[in-house]
C-alpha cells in the first residue's frame, strides 16, 4: 500500500496561510490503513487546526470530509457542490489524491497535509517499511522475492557492497542488508548459482525518468460515444 | 574502426607491466584536497615518487567533496607518479562515467578502480541524491567492453582511439555475507576486472581464510590481488577503525599494541606519544606485509596511509620492497 505521514502542524499552518475556511479531506484507502489520513485523522487534524488558529487569534472555520478513494473521479465528484464554501482543501490523501482533487476541481486549491513516503507494508503494529519503488521492471524473480531496488541503499544488482556487516546495512543498523536476505533465500532453496550470473545494467527507462508513466489497456477502454 | 592496442598489454600501464612481470606490486593512495590547491597533490605525489608502482587517487572518498580524481591524477602524472583513477557509481550515471573515462584516458590515465562508493549519508552532503545507475560489477563490464570490444555501454562503436584501462576493483574480505565474498570476486572477474585492491586488513587469519577460498576456486590465477595495508596512526585510530568504520574488522591485538606503544610516555608529551605511535604503526604495517606476502595468491600490497603519505616510504623500505623494479 501507499504509506504516508502527516506533515507537522506548523508546516500545515504555513501552507494554509490566510485561508479562513478550510475543508480537511481524508481518504478511506491506503492512508486510512496506515493511520495517517483517514476519517479519524481528518477529524483530529481539523480540531487541532481550529484550536491552533483560535489560539493565534485568527480562528479558521474547519470542516472535514472523508471519501473512500481520493484517487478516483467517481469518489471525489460528489464533493463538487461543497467546495465553493471553502478557501482551500487540505487533503490527507497521498500525492495522487491531492493531484486528483486539483485536476478535477481546477477552481479550488487543494494542499497536501501528508508526505507520501513509500510503497510498503506494516511490519508490525505502528511500524511500516518500504518494499517497492515501482521501478517498472520487476526483478523479484531474480532475487528470491526481495527487492534490492527498494531495500538496498545503493540499489545494487550483483550482490552486497563492502558495507554489509552482521546482516545489516552500513547506512543504519535498523536496515537489514537486502543482499544478506537474498543470499539466505538462495541458500534456503539451494540455488546460489542463480546469484552468480552478472546482471546487466538496469533499464531505468521504465522508472521515474521521463515524465509520467502511463498504461493503456485497449481491452478495458470504453467505446467512444458516437 | 576503433583502435585497440597491439603491444600485448591491456593498458600498458606501469602497474600492469609490474604485475605481468611477476613482481610483488606496491600501490598507495593520494587523497585530493577539499580545495582547489594543486600543491597538495604535488606534495603528496613527491612523497610517493619512486616508492610505489602507482598511486590511487580517491574519488570524493567518504562522500566528502574533494578535487576531482581525474584532475588530481593529471597533477600526479606531472610529478612522475602513475595514477590509479578511482571512480564511484554514486555520483555519475553511465553517460557521465563514459564521458569522464574518455577524458581521463585522453589526459594520460591508464589505471582505473571501479567502485560502488561510500553512501552519501556518511559525508558532508547527506541530503544529496545518489545515482547508482550502474553497480561496480556492471561498471567493470562497461569499461572492459569499451577497451576490448570498442563499444560504449549502449552498444555503439567507439570510432577512433579506445580508452584502454587496466581495470581494478575493490573487495572487502571482511564484510558479510562472508560466504558470498569469493563468489562476488568471481563475478568481478567474469565482468572483466584485472586487479583487486582489498579493504584494509587488520585481521590476517580471516584474510587467510578468504584467500584460501579464492585459491581453491582458482581465482588468483585470473586476477591480481593486492592486499590492503592501513598503517595505524594512534591507539584511538585503531579503536575507531575497530568500532566505527563500516565493513572493517580489527583484531584486538593491534589496538593493544598501539596502546602499549605509549606506555610510560606521559599524556602531556604529545609529540613523544605521536612519534611512538607512528613508529609502532609503521612497524606493524611492515610485519603485516611480510606475513601477507607469504599467503598464496597475493600479488602485491595497496598501502592506504590516509592523510599520512609520509609513512609509505618507510613501510615500503622496511618491507624490503625498494627500489621498485622497472619494466620496459
Amino acid at each position: 500500500m501507499i504509506v504516508g505521514e502527516q506533515k507537522p502542524l506548523e508546516e500545515i499552518m504555513n501552507l494554509l496561510g490566510d485561508a479562513r475556511r478550510v475543508l480537511v479531506a481524508g481518504c478511506g484507502t491506503c492512508v486510512t490503513v496506515c493511520f495517517a489520513g483517514g476519517e479519524k485523522e481528518a477529524a483530529i487534524l481539523a480540531s487541532a487546526l481550529r484550536m491552533k488558529s483560535k489560539l493565534e487569534g485568527r480562528p479558521m472555520e474547519v470542516d472535514e470530509v472523508t471519501v473512500q478513494r481520493q484517487c478516483e473521479w467517481e469518489y471525489i465528484d460528489p464533493l463538487a457542490d461543497r467546495l465553493k464554501d471553502y478557501d482551500v482543501v487540505l487533503s490527507l490523501a497521498c500525492g495522487i489524491g491531492v493531484q486528483a482533487m486539483n485536476e478535477r476541481f481546477p477552481d479550488t486549491i487543494t494542499l497536501p497535509g501528508l508526505n507520501t513516503t513509500f510503497l510498503g507494508l506494516p511490519e508490525e503494529h505502528g511500524v511500516w517499511e518500504e518494499r517497492c519503488q515501482a521501478c517498472g521492471d520487476c526483478i523479484l524473480g531474480l532475487t528470491f522475492g526481495i527487492c534490492p531496488i527498494a531495500r538496498c541503499s545503493k540499489q545494487l544488482l550483483n550482490g552486497p557492497c563492502g558495507g554489509s556487516r552482521n546482516g545489516v546495512c552500513e547506512v543504519n543498523p535498523d536496515i537489514p542488508c537486502a543482499w544478506q536476505l537474498i543470499w539466505e533465500r538462495a541458500i534456503r532453496f539451494g540455488q546460489i548459482e542463480r546469484l552468480l550470473e552478472v546482471q546487466p545494467p538496469k533499464n531505468w527507462s521504465h522508472s521515474r525518468d521521463g515524465g509520467p508513466r502511463k498504461i493503456v489497456r485497449e481491452d478495458l477502454r470504453l467505446p467512444e460515444s458516437e | 574502426m576503433s583502435e585497440a592496442r597491439t603491444d600485448g598489454y591491456k593498458s600498458g600501464s606501469n602497474l600492469e607491466k609490474i604485475l605481468r612481470a611477476g613482481y610483488f606490486a606496491v600501490t598507495a593512495e593520494i587523497g585530493p584536497p577539499q580545495s582547489a590547491d594543486p600543491e597538495v597533490i604535488r606534495r603528496k605525489a613527491r612523497l610517493l615518487k619512486g616508492v610505489v608502482d602507482a598511486a590511487n587517487i580517491t574519488d570524493n572518498q567518504a562522500a566528502i567533496v574533494r578535487m576531482s580524481s581525474i584532475a588530481s591524477a593529471v597533477l600526479a602524472l606531472q610529478e612522475g607518479v602513475e595514477p590509479v583513477v578511482q571512480m564511484t557509481c554514486r555520483d555519475r550515471n553511465r553517460l557521465a562515467m563514459q564521458s569522464d573515462l574518455l577524458g581521463a584516458y585522453a589526459l594520460g590515465a591508464r589505471n582505473l578502480l571501479c567502485l560502488t562508493g561510500d553512501h552519501q549519508s556518511f559525508g558532508n552532503h547527506p541530503t544529496a541524491k545518489n545515482v547508482h545507475d550502474l553497480d561496480s560489477i556492471q561498471f567493470i563490464r562497461m569499461v572492459r567492453d569499451m577497451r576490448d570490444e570498442g563499444r560504449f555501454q549502449c552498444g555503439d562503436e567507439i570510432k577512433g582511439l579506445r580508452p584502454a584501462f587496466f581495470i581494478g576493483a575493490a573487495e572487502n574480505p571482511f564484510a558479510d555475507p562472508f560466504d558470498f565474498r569469493p563468489y562476488r570476486l568471481a563475478k568481478k572477474i567474469a565482468a572483466g576486472v584485472d586487479f583487486i585492491q582489498t579493504q584494509i586488513i587488520l585481521d590476517i587469519p580471516r584474510f587467510r581464510e578468504f584467500m584460501k577460498r579464492v585459491v581453491d576456486m582458482g581465482l588468483h590465477e585470473k586476477v591480481y590481488i593486492l592486499a590492503g595495508i592501513g598503517p595505524l596512526k594512534s591507539a584511538g585510530a585503531a579503536r575507531y577503525m575497530r568500532d566505527k568504520v563500516p565493513g572493517m574488522r580489527v583484531r584486538d591485538e593491534y589496538v593493544e599494541r598501539m596502546e602499549a606503544a605509549v606506555a610510560g610516555i606521559p599524556k602531556e608529551d604529545k609529540k613523544g606519544r605521536k612519534e611512538a605511535w607512528e613508529r609502532e604503526g609503521i612497524r606493524i604495517a611492515i610485519e603485516q606485509i611480510q606475513e601477507i606476502r607469504e599467503i598464496p595468491g597475493v600479488a602485491g600490497v595497496h598501502i592506504m596511509a590516509i592523510e599520512w603519505e609520509e609513512a609509505v616510504r618507510p613501510i615500503v623500505e622496511g618491507a624490503g620492497l625498494l627500489p621498485r623494479p622497472v619494466v620496459e
